[in-house]
């Protein structure tokens, strides 16, 4: 894939589509064990609400698909996630503009983006057992990968690796954020489905690299 | 100038019981709500909160209070996602929700600009805490202050209804600052309704305005008729 355009950033979103669709039972498991179990049911919601949009239009540039999914993740995925997952595609589809087509540092300069926004809105930082823990290493190996002159499935394929990484990660952390914090020590031992979802999300993008 | 208010709930029901409290004591105030989900249920929803951001705007102001932290988050949404212009009128204030309430739109009602309802709604939770913390009101002077005492008529004392009445009338003198208490207590602000239902004040007691400034005379004696006749 040399540059990104509208209709490669629509067919990575049917990708996330998809993922949340096939681990909906497993992020929902995990939310049981430490959220409030509606996670996987409430991601799928929203993405399924996206693709019936998608199906009645196609924005022109990548920036519209992601403010597209935004708007539509905001207003059908409830709870915190709702907001946190449409403010990172915002800031995403801000951060892109109205480019035809994306190159591999725009997609980092992207993510950086959207994890900047996650940060604010939620006020978490890495270590409190969020999906702040699975973006900020995306972000970090998606923009290395990027210095170094990688192309966009070069940045996404990066980006994937770290965030599953960064979601294991999350396992033995205890929660000092979100709905798990009210558990405590007893938080210990799940990964944390919102870090989970984000390595599902950005593995979608790259075929085999999760 | 008339400032709006929205409540942001994770209930439905508890969203619409802040504003039936808060509206009693304001009528004229718009107090928008945005509480449960799109299908009433427990959260809260982006397209409420939008849509009662703009139903509470007229131009003059928003004030925004909410409940539980994701009520917080939501609201930021919603403002990140609104047109700047109208996002700059709306100010989010961390306040207890029920007596943040009736304390933003108590000083709504009596035409004050946004930043002092943001201000009134803030210093709400103050007045319960007994720390006496009450803000920036200037300690009373009471030399060369007018008072004038009254006796309370209202069989119910002076509860949530009439101290609301005190405190908008008070709002005629904007130049005065008028207090009342018990004569030799701690006077409070009687444009500040909720440290006013704290007095506890009953039928049959007798009641003591401090007041200085432009039109203190006035005021004082205004006031303490309306305690004497009764405000219920």
């Amino acid at each position: 894939m040399a540059g990104c355009t509208a209709s490669d950033v629509v067919a990575a979103v049917r990708a996330m589509a998809a993922a949340v669709a096939e681990h909906k039972t497993e992020l929902t498991h995990l939310d049981r064990e430490i959220g409030d179990g509606d996670h996987g049911e409430n991601l799928a919601k929203g993405f399924a609400a996206v693709l019936t949009k998608l199906d009645a239009a196609t924005p022109e540039t990548p920036g519209a698909v992601l403010k597209l999914v935004a708007t539509t993740l905001i207003s059908t995925v409830g709870g915190a996630s709702g907001p946190l997952f449409g403010t990172a595609f915002l800031r995403a589809a801000t951060s892109v503009g109205d480019a035809a087509e994306l190159d591999g540092p725009a997609v980092a300069s992207a993510l950086e983006a959207a994890r900047t926004g996650v940060v604010a809105r939620g006020k978490a930082e890495p270590g409190d057992k969020t999906m702040v823990d699975a973006l900020t290493p995306a972000v970090a190996a998606a923009t290395a990968t990027a210095d170094g002159g990688g192309d966009v499935a070069a940045v996404l394929a990066a980006a994937a690796a770290a965030a599953v990484t960064g979601a294991a990660d999350t396992v033995p952390l205890r929660a000092r954020k979100g709905r798990a914090s009210y558990l405590g020590e007893r938080s210990i031992g799940h990964a944390d489905p919102g870090a989970t979802s984000v390595g599902h999300l950005l593995g979608a993008l790259t075929p085999g690299a999760a | 100038m008339t400032v709006g208010l929205v409540i942001v709930s994770h209930s439905a029901a508890l969203a619409a019981g802040v504003r039936e409290l808060a509206a009693q004591m304001a009528p004229e105030v718009t107090i928008a709500v945005a509480g449960g989900t799109d299908d009433g249920g427990v959260g809260t929803s982006f397209d409420l909160v939008t849509a009662a951001l703009a139903d509470a705007d007229s131009g003059d102001g928003v004030v925004v209070l909410y409940d539980l932290g994701s009520a917080l988050l939501t609201t930021e949404t919603a403002l990140e996602f609104s047109d700047p212009d109208a996002a700059g009128r709306i100010t989010v204030v961390d306040a207890p929700l029920v007596e943040g309430a009736v304390a933003a739109a108590v000083a709504a009602q009596s035409g004050t600009d946004l930043a002092s309802v943001a201000t009134a709604a803030r210093r709400a939770g103050a007045s319960w805490d007994g720390s006496g913390e009450t803000g920036t009101d200037p300690a009373p002077d009471t030399a060369g202050a007018v008072r004038r005492t009254a006796t309370v008529a209202d069989a119910d004392g002076v509860h949530a209804r009439p101290a609301s009445l005190l405190a908008r009338e008070a709002g005629r003198w904007p130049g005065a600052t008028v207090r009342l208490g018990r004569p030799g207590e701690s006077p409070v602000p009687v444009t500040d309704v909720l440290q006013l239902i704290g007095l506890g004040l009953r039928q049959g007691e007798t009641v003591e305005f401090t007041a200085g400034g432009d039109g203190s005379e006035d005021a004082a004696a205004t006031l303490a008729r309306m305690i004497d006749a009764g405000l219920d």
